[in-house]
């Protein structure tokens, strides 16, 4: 069983990295939609995803954080992605699946998944 | 929703837009009196008495972009189909109380389902908040508490991947230890 004396270790290995994470300017900013609507159409499992692929990728310079309904409900999952100096991207009836995609094609090389925007859906 | 953790995810949301500090989180289970108690308690800035009924009809809402509020009817509406009880309790200024019972065996309660993603969730998307999560089955009982783990986390943020992924397994692994002690029981 997991305890919380495993926390320390984890505290120094993440210590080294926390500066890393510090003041970044150049934030990217994912933010999924989490309200009653969003949540009822699996925004839960997207939202993990997102959090799951970042970490893996390492990405230090990525905040995942929720909003709540946009008035789009019938599009939900929601899913909207902040690149500096760009403008909003709006993902609609996101998938875990699609996750990846989005996070190595638009968080990382910077071009959005069209075909999963709202321009497609709209 | 399918999972009763889904609505402890919409409802949480809630005490956050009500600029709550602390929300507790408490799942109690007690297969002697067959019931399965869930409760949301926030300090966030309450509602006034009209209000507090007003919101458990669907066609109430503070928001602006539409106009039904389902979150708080849908909760009760799944305990009330259950043979169970909701209570909603608020007073301005000081915060609101959530509560809602299921009949434990009732064939239409839903599973409490992947709690560890909610609260890993909720915790990693307002880092700055205190939650307490508590898990009560028969006397057997374990709470992930963000005080405790800021104290032996000190300035690293509660919404590190790593420490996301930690909160993940040790919910994960003391649902497994609660599930395997009624294994052990019956």
């Amino acid at each position: 069983m997991k305890t919380l004396q495993e926390l320390e270790a984890i505290r120094q290995k993440t210590l080294n990295e926390l500066n890393l994470r510090k003041n970044r300017e150049d934030g990217i900013r994912v933010v999924v939609g989490l309200a009653t609507c969003g949540i009822a159409a699996g925004a839960r499992p997207v939202m993990a995803a997102f959090v799951e692929e970042i970490n893996k990728r390492r990405l230090t310079n990525v905040t995942v954080s929720q909003t709540g309904c946009i008035g789009l409900c019938r599009l939900e999952p929601i899913v909207e992605v902040y690149l500096p100096g760009k403008e909003k991207v709006t993902y609609c009836k996101v998938t875990p699946e699609q996750v990846g995609r989005i996070v190595s094609e638009h968080i990382v090389n910077g071009s959005p998944v069209v075909e999963y925007t709202i321009g497609n859906f709209e | 929703m399918k999972e009763i953790s889904l609505h402890i995810l919409d409802l949480a949301q809630n005490s956050i837009r009500a600029g709550a500090k602390n929300i507790v989180i408490r799942v109690l289970e007690d297969s002697a009196a067959d019931t399965f108690m869930v409760s949301i308690a926030d300090d966030g800035c309450g509602m006034a008495p009209e209000m507090v009924k007003a919101v458990q009809s669907p066609f109430v809402t503070t928001r602006t972009t539409r106009k039904v509020g389902l979150g708080i009817p849908l909760f009760a509406a799944g305990c009330e189909n259950c043979e169970g009880s909701f209570r909603l309790e608020s007073e301005p200024g000081r915060g609101t109380c959530l509560t809602g019972t299921y009949r434990r065996s009732h064939i239409d309660r839903p599973p409490l389902g992947a709690i560890a993603d909610t609260v890993a969730m909720l915790i990693s998307a307002n880092p700055a908040l205190h939650f307490r999560y508590e898990h009560n089955r028969d006397g057997c009982a374990y709470a992930l508490d963000t005080e405790e783990l800021r104290r032996i986390l000190g300035e690293i943020p509660l919404n590190a991947p790593e420490i996301t992924a930690f909160i993940m397994e040790f919910i994960n692994s003391n649902e497994a230890e609660l599930e395997s002690m009624e294994v052990q029981k019956s």
